[in-house]
């Protein structure tokens, strides 16, 4: 491709950028802000990080997220990799389209609604609000989108192989242990990823069915916030992007070196 | 019939009438649905045959070779395997092994470990897994390549390591469905020969679902023609050539020219066909055709005989005609030959010298003509 840089190519990059990232550049910048007023710039400093480990409320906020995040991502990629399968595999069973179609609903419904659903339904059967509750939500709204990239992934799958493990004296479990679950493996991985960040930023679902105790992250900086911004805030987005940019990095590199070596172990073949 | 005495063969388990085959297809069909995959269909295969299975695609013979390696339950009908009935056992059961044509070989696992996986599965011992690998490496010139995912290998390694895996086990029985039809021509042609050495070095049966003729006549000792889920003809490649029960299957091997007419008489061992046109043919062998019946004369192309000159018709059937097509190919030239008829044949001449003694060429009058016993008679 060859691009010359023009005017107009320039300032449709720049005003591009600014809108995608200077809310997240300014936010960045204020938490190293010296003054507690989010909107005066008064020198550089770290204190607002050393102040946040001092903040109890944010410290535990960002533990009950975390637990929540690793139980739910978990128990929903256990969960919409088994309806993956009966799925795809199973497809002659009466009213499969209609289970289809629930699996993926919630991919659509609104999250007020989601939430709401779940609060009456943990209040009629008298569940304390907790820990517990939040965990379950996550997961019951999560399950679906690893349902979702499981379903892709074994679309593509190809049966021969789960064919050929049988052939070859396998019964049906182990060979479902020793071939299907590692070949379709990164996809369920990509789905775990998915329901964990899912789970990490929910805001209005959590607030529905946390209760006492089980407060995370996004629902403490909301209520903060709504009180008044702090530079700690600040300081506590910039961790959160922190942790989510070397992650995706750190993702593209590595598919980016498999895939340069997938290439070179195909050209190797081809000499041979 | 007439024997074929083109080429002796010391192999020959189902002209023994004491011999009893060692898989038997009886009265199966496959319904998929309203399909019917495989109609009532029986077949007898004998042990250390190889036998080949011939069709157009949708025949019915991948299903007859998934039923066998015990993917597909028969509708109805019985298969056994040395006398055991196979209703019922599961594929991982089966002392059969089949080699796909996908090669479904297991994408996260080395070359060596994609080969020891049925091994581990019967749970043999570390060292001896370790040597039979080894063998089986060796056997197909793979030994280099043990460390390699399949992901690392070119076609024709692929399908020596799927080859490779399906024998680990020794089965009693491989199955391979199109075993080399991912493969390009040149390699293909190799690999037919390196297939009947190892399928002779281990003495195993083998059974192979191919849609391509001459794979099948290269390979196979004898070859089953399918046809819509039903068996046309089983018989040697020689067979199948010289004498094919049938216009389908004189059509589906080779190239044939099908000369309708009508059987006239039998006299002395000579037939006579007239096609009601002008043309008369007289052949020796009718096989059960009797006088009045509506036959067919089927006849291959090199075994018709091209001359610019009147051949000498007291020992031979002839006719006339333009050359109205030519097809050079390097090891011989095929004739379309206009008759005067209008019926159009095709004749291959053999190019033995390098430069051809009769310079034929494009619209010039030519002769065909071809002796009583060049050609078959066939009702069907």
């Amino acid at each position: 491709m060859t691009g010359s840089w023009t005017r107009f190519n320039i300032v449709s990059i720049v005003a591009g950028f600014a809108f995608l990232y200077l809310p997240i550049v300014l936010l960045v910048v204020y938490s190293f802000n010296e003054s507690k007023l989010v909107t005066v710039w008064a020198g550089f400093s770290t204190k607002w990080y050393f102040e946040l480990f001092n903040n109890r409320g944010l410290l535990d906020a960002a533990w009950v997220t975390a637990r929540v995040a690793l139980v739910s991502a978990t128990v929903a990629t256990v969960l919409g990799t088994l309806a993956a399968l009966a799925l795809t595999r199973y497809t002659r069973f009466r009213g499969r389209v209609l289970f289809s179609g629930m699996v993926f609903a919630p991919l659509v419904m609104p999250e007020v609604i989601t939430g709401l659903s779940l609060l009456l339904l943990f209040v009629a059967i008298g569940f304390d609000r907790g820990f517990m509750t939040v965990t379950l939500a996550h997961i019951t709204f999560s399950m679906c989108f690893v349902a979702v990239v499981v379903q892709s992934r074994l679309l593509t799958f190809d049966r021969s192989l789960e064919e050929a493990a049988m052939d070859l004296g396998a019964p049906p479990v182990k060979t479902f242990f020793a071939i299907t679950l590692p070949v379709i493996m990164p996809a369920i991985v990509s789905g775990w990823m998915l329901a964990f960040t899912l789970s990490l930023d929910d805001l209005v679902i959590a607030s529905f069915t946390s209760g006492p105790g089980a407060t995370t992250l996004p629902m403490k900086i909301y209520s903060q916030v709504r009180l008044g911004v702090t530079p700690e805030i600040n300081a506590v987005c910039t961790i959160l992007i922190a942790i989510v940019t070397v992650g995706v990095i750190a993702a593209s590199v590595l598919n980016k070196r498999r895939e340069v070596q997938r290439r070179r172990d195909a050209q190797a073949a081809m000499r041979v | 019939m007439k024997s074929l005495g083109s080429i002796r063969r010391s192999f020959a388990p189902w002209a023994d009438a004491s011999a009893k085959p060692y898989i038997s297809f009886e009265n199966i069909t496959k319904k998929f649905g309203d399909f019917i995959a495989v109609d009532n269909l029986s077949l007898e295969i004998f042990e250390r045959e190889f036998f080949a299975l011939l069709g157009a695609s949708g025949c019915g013979k991948s299903t007859l070779l998934r039923m066998l390696a015990g993917f597909e339950a028969p509708t109805s009908g019985r298969i056994l395997l040395d006398g055991q009935d196979l209703a019922g056992i599961p594929p991982y059961r089966r002392p059969v092994n089949m080699m796909f044509q996908s090669y479904a070989l297991f994408p996260h696992m080395s070359v060596e470990h994609n080969i020891a996986f049925g091994l581990k599965q019967d749970g043999m011992p570390k060292a001896d897994i370790e040597r039979r690998v080894d063998e089986m490496l060796k056997l197909v010139k793979l030994e280099q390549f043990a460390k390699r995912k399949p992901h690392q290998l070119s076609g024709g390694q692929r399908q020596r390591v799927a080859l490779a895996r399906s024998v680990a086990k020794r089965p009693k029985v491989l199955l391979l469905d199109e075993p080399l039809g991912a493969l390009d021509k040149k390699l293909r042609e190799e690999t037919q020969f390196e297939l009947v050495d190892l399928q002779h070095d281990l003495g195993l049966t083998f059974i192979v679902v191919t849609h391509d003729q001459e794979e099948a006549m290269t390979m196979a000792d004898r070859i089953a023609i399918l046809d819509k889920g039903e068996v046309v003809q089983v018989a040697t490649p020689a067979e199948i050539y010289e004498a094919p029960g049938s216009r389908f299957v004189a059509d589906f091997v080779g190239t044939v020219n099908l000369i309708e007419g009508e059987l006239k008489e039998r006299e002395n061992g000579v037939a006579r066909i007239e096609d009601g046109q002008g043309l008369t043919i007289l052949t020796e062998d009718a096989g059960d055709a009797a006088a009045g019946d509506r036959v067919w004369f089927a006849i291959r192309p090199e075994k018709l005989k091209v001359s610019a000159a009147e051949p000498d018709r007291t020992d031979s059937n002839a006719a006339e005609g333009e050359i109205y097509d030519i097809a050079y190919l390097g090891d011989m030239t095929v004739f379309h030959i206009r008759l005067d008829d209008g019926r159009i044949v095709k004749a291959s001449t053999m190019n033995s010298a390098r430069v051809s003694q009769e310079l034929l060429t494009w619209h010039d009058r030519a002769w065909i003509s071809f002796r009583p016993d060049a050609g078959v008679v066939l009702t069907r």
